[in-house]
């Protein structure tokens, strides 16, 4: 019965972190993945007790960089694919602030991948939330570097030839020193994973594996928004799980969960040393 | 005059959701329909079958009684569309 039952969170904690003037409904097509992203990071904001002064959100260009568009916090709407070049001098200014880079697999990994990797291997506390849905949506669904072998799309039409990038796999060997992966079915797991990356110190990814329903679905016949979704419940493999799995088995498998972690030394901590031990000289 | 015109304009228009009985409380979720975009996730999810699509595809709590506030609706709704009336 519902009169008694309260529910284990809040439903509207996003009305306060809401831009007062942006028209909603949002810009993404009906079912797109980005608005449960969305949903995700600003529980995760709210359970942290972060106040929208000490958050800066920083974006490139495509569908998931319109995501600080709608929330008000301080944001910085970047060129493309410097979106961490951009959070790097942001955070290496204001060591203060938590930064967090809101960005998509073609964003990120295609035009903006030199900075990517760049950006782990210095290990600055950024936290970077790859929204990957294989494709570039935006632009008019050509091949993106996170593409799958053989997967359709406008400028692959019969098929594509190369290989995928795995971003968390990339971060890992690049040295980031926190890399998870969710899914949007798995939002509330996707939301303990922003959480985990925002307390990190160090630069943290979490790659959300999205749907693409309006280009990726359409040219490899994965059906709507709905069916895309629940796709990712068949394929989605915990880690504690995934262990125990061959490789044939983790084949066409998403291993979700906390994949890497390091303690490795900051940089802005380490660069505040430099500076301290030759202040008085 | 007044009450007439309202019992008037009640019995006219039948209410897709009159089969909840008020007296329990308000409805279990708040539905922004100007927000909506029909994707029928809630539709789809919701493991109690609460929602049934209305002639736009939008969610309408047909089984309104069943709801256990389970937070599956509003955490996979991606236009931030519905909130629960229980907090």
């Amino acid at each position: 019965m519902t009169t008694a039952t309260k529910p284990k969170q809040k439903s509207d904690v996003f009305h306060q972190y809401l831009r007062p003037k942006k028209k909603f409904p949002n810009v993404w097509c009906p079912g797109c993945g980005i608005g449960i992203v969305m949903g995700a990071f600003i529980r995760a904001i709210d359970k942290l007790g972060l106040s929208k002064d000490e958050v800066v959100l920083v974006s490139g260009i495509g569908c998931s960089s319109r995501f600080p568009v709608y929330l008000d916090f301080n944001s910085l709407h970047t060129t493309h694919g410097r979106a961490l070049p951009f959070a790097t001098g942001v955070k290496f200014s204001r060591p203060d602030l938590k930064v967090i880079v809101i960005t998509g697999d073609g964003d990120a990994l295609a035009i903006g991948g030199n900075h990517f990797i760049h950006a782990c291997r210095r290990n600055i506390d950024i936290t970077a939330i790859l929204i990957n849905n294989h494709i570039y949506g935006m632009t008019g669904g050509q091949g993106s570097p996170t593409t799958p072998s053989e997967a359709f799309s406008t400028t692959t039409p019969y098929g594509n030839v190369e290989k995928h990038f795995e971003p968390c796999d990339l971060a890992a060997a690049a040295g980031a020193s926190y890399v998870a992966r969710g899914t949007v079915y798995h939002a509330v797991q996707l939301e303990k994973a922003i959480t985990q990356a925002i307390e990190n110190r160090g630069f943290s990814l979490v790659e959300a594996i999205s749907n693409c329903h309006t280009y990726f679905g359409r040219l490899n016949r994965k059906g709507d928004g709905l069916a895309m979704i629940q796709s990712f419940k068949d394929r989605a493999v915990p880690v504690a799980r995934a262990g125990k799995m061959s490789e044939e088995e983790l084949e066409d498998k998403l291993v979700i969960g906390k994949l890497h972690t390091t303690g490795a030394t900051e940089f802005c901590d380490e660069y505040q040393k430099v500076i301290d031990a030759h202040k008085e000289k | 005059m007044s009450e007439t015109a309202q019992s008037e304009n009640t019995g006219s228009k039948p209410k897709a959701q009159s089969k909840y009985d008020y007296s329990k409380g308000p409805l279990p979720l708040n539905i922004n329909m100007s927000w909506c975009k029909a994707c029928n996730i809630c539709i789809a999810l919701c493991p109690q079958q609460v929602f049934e699509p209305d002639r736009d595809g939008k969610p309408i709590q047909a089984r309104a009684e069943n709801c256990t506030q389970c937070t599956i609706c509003w955490v996979h709704c991606p236009d931030l569309a519905i909130t629960s009336n229980y907090k």
